[in-house]
């Protein structure tokens, strides 16, 4: 089995990392080349996977909902955005070193908090830590307190509307409701060329096999076992001598972390980042695509980030009106119908069917998922 | 020793402790205390506070007056559960609350005692060879050797409370409460529980609730009657069920309609 799995991934890996840039780096008209815009859209897709990955650790594992994980992408977004609008410099539309919204919002002079981001180790250093950080000083004042549930969440969904309205003010000097977008380069790379691009989406590739690894051994570890624990009863576990909060806070902060580099490796590919990219409705799409994978699973949030994002590309095109529609009614259906997602239920599908040897077997575990079943209600 | 009532031999002392809950006193200036591997059964009729006393021992309430010490003179007042459960004190709650999701065994390993249960050290814990045969035994010991690999939340009603008796086990824990281990038991399944708290009372001291009084008969030495929020009385189980005050209160006739 372990090594069955071992395989697996490895096998995912190469195609991601290796396979799908290589057929895209084909000359031209070859038949099996993927096209630019295929190649940019799975790269879009691989860093909502990171995020969601980080929403399982902290929803699927510890079971608490966090429905402000736009914020956390936005942030790493918008700090690697801040970064592209510098390395602009003189060569927007104002021919001015300031980024053009400011001219036009009438800044003479580069904000304080701004000059850091001129350099790209700082940048990169503050997608993980702005994130983490905002996630850890307000996971700490919330977990400390006590405050779980659908309290927790209702707090965290305040968050994200708040981060919203800020980020949505011209004030700000981010760009108010029409974001940072217009970047050239990245770290002195053209972004308008194929071959950026690629590079791009093989990083974020890189970043979802090491956001796996990562979470994997988070959850196989001891600890992981106490986050079940957390979920199935958090009381017990403070007097089992474990602090719930200490737990919490730590699985919370990596997945804010996680969600910010998958922010800044989705605005490279996509251009642009926006206070909509953040707010409340984003933050609950995110949990969707959780939900429909198959929460409390590793693979089940990756699948779901893909699939999920894979349909609405699909209809969005053909059937702009319906997406919306298809997105409620998936929610709606998996939470009646396969509470455990696609790649849940399809794991105890296999296990009632496949793994068991005995039919004695098989039996003692559809009584045990039914039992386990009864009490998680 | 500041207290002369206060024998050095104690493993928790509980001094004038109050809990009032918005004016309702539900301890009122409780004296209690209990010897090194003692297995102590609190009884009284509802309300009398019997819980509150293990919320109060293991910090989930925290008195407005009183102390309690627990071995030679760690103040427990004031700490968080955690801490207090990585000093040495375990806890039974009422309802088996075992982790449903894990596996029988994951469920021990947790709760086993570790030398540091925080974030960091806990990622990179890993098993001893000792700790190992250690799980195996507690397993033997509770009779669940056998559905070490499956969810706990599959088990039996009886079968989750001796698996969470044996989660305090392997805590190390130096003093055990225990709340209403059986209720809800069989016959069969009572008599199994009580062979399992006296060979844990073996090593340390244990503080059971209870209200089945046949089972206090059973595993009890000296027992304890909590009654409005203070101690009744004290003594040896024949004693205390002959006691005329402690008749009186579980019947529920007042003193002054009998006066």
């Amino acid at each position: 089995m372990r090594t069955r799995e071992r395989w697996t991934f490895l096998a995912a890996a190469v195609l991601l990392v290796v396979v799908l840039p290589a057929l895209n780096a084909l000359p031209q008209g070859s038949p099996f080349r993927v096209s630019n815009f295929t190649l940019n859209l799975f790269g879009k897709y691989l860093t909502y996977a990171i995020l969601a990955l980080g929403i399982d650790l902290i929803w699927g594992y510890a079971g608490v909902l966090s429905l402000g994980h736009g914020v956390f992408f936005g942030l790493g977004a918008y700090a690697m955005g801040m970064h592209l609008m510098l390395e602009i410099g003189a060569k927007g539309v104002y021919q001015n070193v300031l980024p053009d919204f400011m001219v036009w919002n009438r800044v003479t002079e580069l904000p304080l908090f701004w000059r850091p981001f001129k350099s790209a180790l700082f940048t990169l250093l503050a997608v993980v830590l702005v994130p983490g950080i905002v996630a850890a000083v307000f996971g700490f004042l919330t977990f400390r307190s006590r405050i779980r549930g659908v309290y927790f969440s209702i707090i965290t969904q305040a968050l994200a509307l708040c981060a919203w309205l800020t980020f949505n003010r011209n004030t700000m000097n981010l760009g108010g409701t029409n974001g940072l977008s217009g970047f050239k380069t990245m770290f002195g790379f053209p972004l308008n060329e194929a071959s950026t691009q690629r590079g791009l989406y093989v990083a974020t590739a890189l970043c979802l096999c090491g956001a796996y690894v990562l979470c994997r051994w988070i959850v196989r570890s001891p600890a992981g076992r106490v986050l079940v624990a957390i979920r199935d009863s958090e009381t017990r576990v403070l007097f089992c001598g474990y602090s719930p909060a200490a737990f919490k806070l730590f699985v919370f902060t990596v997945s804010a972390a996680l969600a910010g580099v998958a922010g800044a490796l989705y605005v490279g590919q996509v251009g642009i980042i926006t206070p909509a990219r953040i707010g409340v409705l984003p933050s609950i799409e995110m949990i969707i695509w959780v939900a429909v994978g198959g929460r409390g699973t590793l693979i089940g949030p990756v699948v779901g980030a893909f699939g999920v994002n894979w349909l609405q590309s699909l209809l969005t095109t053909h059937y702009p009106d319906l997406w919306i529609l298809a997105l409620g009614g998936m929610f709606v259906a998996v939470v009646l119908f396969v509470p455990d997602g696609i790649v849940g239920t399809a794991q105890k599908l296999m296990a009632r069917f496949g793994g068991a040897k005995t039919p004695e077997a098989a039996a003692a575990r559809s009584e045990e998922a039914k039992a386990v079943e009864m009490t998680s209600r | 020793m500041t207290v002369g009532a206060s024998p050095g031999g104690s493993i928790i002392y509980l001094e004038d402790v109050t809990v009032d809950f918005d004016g309702f006193k539900a301890l009122n200036g409780l004296n209690f205390y209990m010897d090194y591997k003692e297995l102590r059964v609190v009884i009284g009729p509802n309300g009398a506070g019997k819980t509150t006393l293990l919320d109060v021992i293991s910090g989930k309430v925290r008195p407005s007056a009183g102390r309690v010490i627990f071995g030679r003179n760690i103040d427990l007042v004031g700490r968080r559960e955690n801490e207090i459960a990585g000093l040495g004190i375990g806890r039974k709650f009422q309802t088996p609350s075992v982790f449903a999701n894990l596996m029988v065994r994951e469920n021990l390993e947790l709760a086993l005692a570790r030398s540091s249960k925080g974030v960091f050290p806990t990622l990179k814990a890993r098993l001893s060879g000792e700790q190992r045969e250690r799980l195996d035994a507690t397993l033997d010991s509770i009779g669940l050797l056998g559905q070490a690999g499956t969810r706990a939340g599959g088990l039996s009603h009886g079968e989750k409370q001796w698996l969470e008796i044996g989660m305090v086990m392997v805590q190390d824990a130096e003093l055990l409460l225990v709340d209403e281990p059986v209720a809800g038991m069989t016959d069969e399944e009572t008599e199994k529980t009580g062979r399992l708290l006296e060979g844990v009372a073996e090593e340390r001291a244990v503080l059971v609730i209870e209200h089945d009084m046949e089972f206090v008969r059973r595993i009890a030495r000296t027992v304890t009657v909590l009654h409005e929020g203070g101690v009744l009385c004290e003594g040896p189980v024949d004693k205390i069920q002959s006691d005329e005050r402690v008749m009186e209160v579980y019947l529920g006739r007042s003193r002054d309609a009998d006066a």
